[in-house]
């Protein structure tokens, strides 16, 4: 009669990323100047990563499944690093 | 669970298929992640060029909205990965009413989103329809507020179009599910939590900065 209940892992998953969210809500009002996007994003990455972890159930997977998932992350990070380095860099 | 007989000539199993229909929703998402790449590109130069604007907008959005539909898209993206996860002949039932709510609440959402909209017409704050804001950062808050309409409208369309995947994958499991549902549902699973990862993105950049400062 147990194979209805969710497996520890996704209730893991799940409270902490609403701990996480409480957490990333509460010190958006934290005055840390340049910190406070650095922080934003940073919870925000380790959110998307639980996610991609266990809801996506990326830690099951290897080989082409994770190269297949890496791929967009790479033309995103491709994206972003040539796209900004102009108005980053601009003086 | 019982295996649908047939499968298409070019796989060599019923997991080859699987693997290969999961595969393809990788791709799939890799062509979203740069289609919401692009628009956080264009954030990310606007908000270099409009920090001050880009924060007084930020302040004006609805935090408590946004949070609660923060935790409400989390929820339902549980309930999916909880559906995937015990999806059996056994538990049809049970699965189908963990997608019903999962559907539930992504409805949840795109009302809230509703309200939310307007609330920012009733405050003058739609760009091309009526945006009245004074003082020296009205460019930067209009340009804020141009991302945050054309950002959170094409994720609300991706929120349209998974309550429909959910809706009718919950019709289906109903029925006898099969390994080839399971593999079905398994792909609109990773839609639904890639639509998930994007409102946390969003989230972040439209909802949290300039709360520190006034």
């Amino acid at each position: 009669m147990t194979e209805w209940r969710p497996p520890f892992a996704l209730v893991g998953a799940w409270l902490g990323l609403l701990v996480l969210l409480a957490l990333t809500v509460t010190l958006a009002y934290v005055p840390l100047g340049a910190a406070n996007a650095v922080v934003a994003l940073g919870i925000g990455t380790i959110k998307a990563g639980l996610v991609a972890a266990i809801f996506m159930e990326l830690r099951h997977r290897s080989g082409l499944t994770l190269i297949f998932a890496g791929a967009g992350l790479f033309w995103l990070g491709i994206l972003l690093w040539l796209g900004s380095m102009d108005f980053l860099t601009r003086t | 669970m019982p295996e649908s007989s047939a499968f298409a000539p070019q796989y060599a199993s019923v997991p080859h298929r699987d693997h290969t229909a999961e595969l393809g929703m990788w791709v799939f998402i890799a062509t979203e992640v740069l289609l919401f790449g692009g628009l956080i590109l264009a954030y990310l130069v606007y908000r270099h060029a409009f920090p001050q604007g880009f924060a007084a907008g930020s302040r004006h959005t609805k935090i408590v909205i946004g949070t609660t539909n923060t935790a409400v898209l989390l929820t339902s993206s549980f309930l999916v990965a909880w559906a995937v996860e015990i999806f059996s002949p056994a538990t049809t039932k049970i699965v189908t009413w963990l997608l019903v709510g999962a559907a539930c609440l992504g409805l949840v959402f795109i009302v809230l989103k509703g309200i939310e909209y307007g609330k920012e017409y009733d405050e003058h704050l739609v760009p091309g329809i009526d945006f009245q804001f004074a003082g020296p950062k009205a460019n930067g808050v209009q340009l804020f507020f141009v991302f945050y309409f054309v950002a959170t409208a094409i994720h609300a369309l991706h929120m349209l179009i998974g309550v429909c995947l959910l809706i009718t994958l919950a019709i289906i499991c109903r029925r006898a599910p099969t390994t080839r549902h399971h593999a079905a549902l398994h792909s609109a699973a990773l839609y639904w939590h890639f639509v998930d990862v994007v409102w946390i993105f969003l989230f972040a950049l439209i909802y949290l900065p300039g709360r520190s400062s006034s």
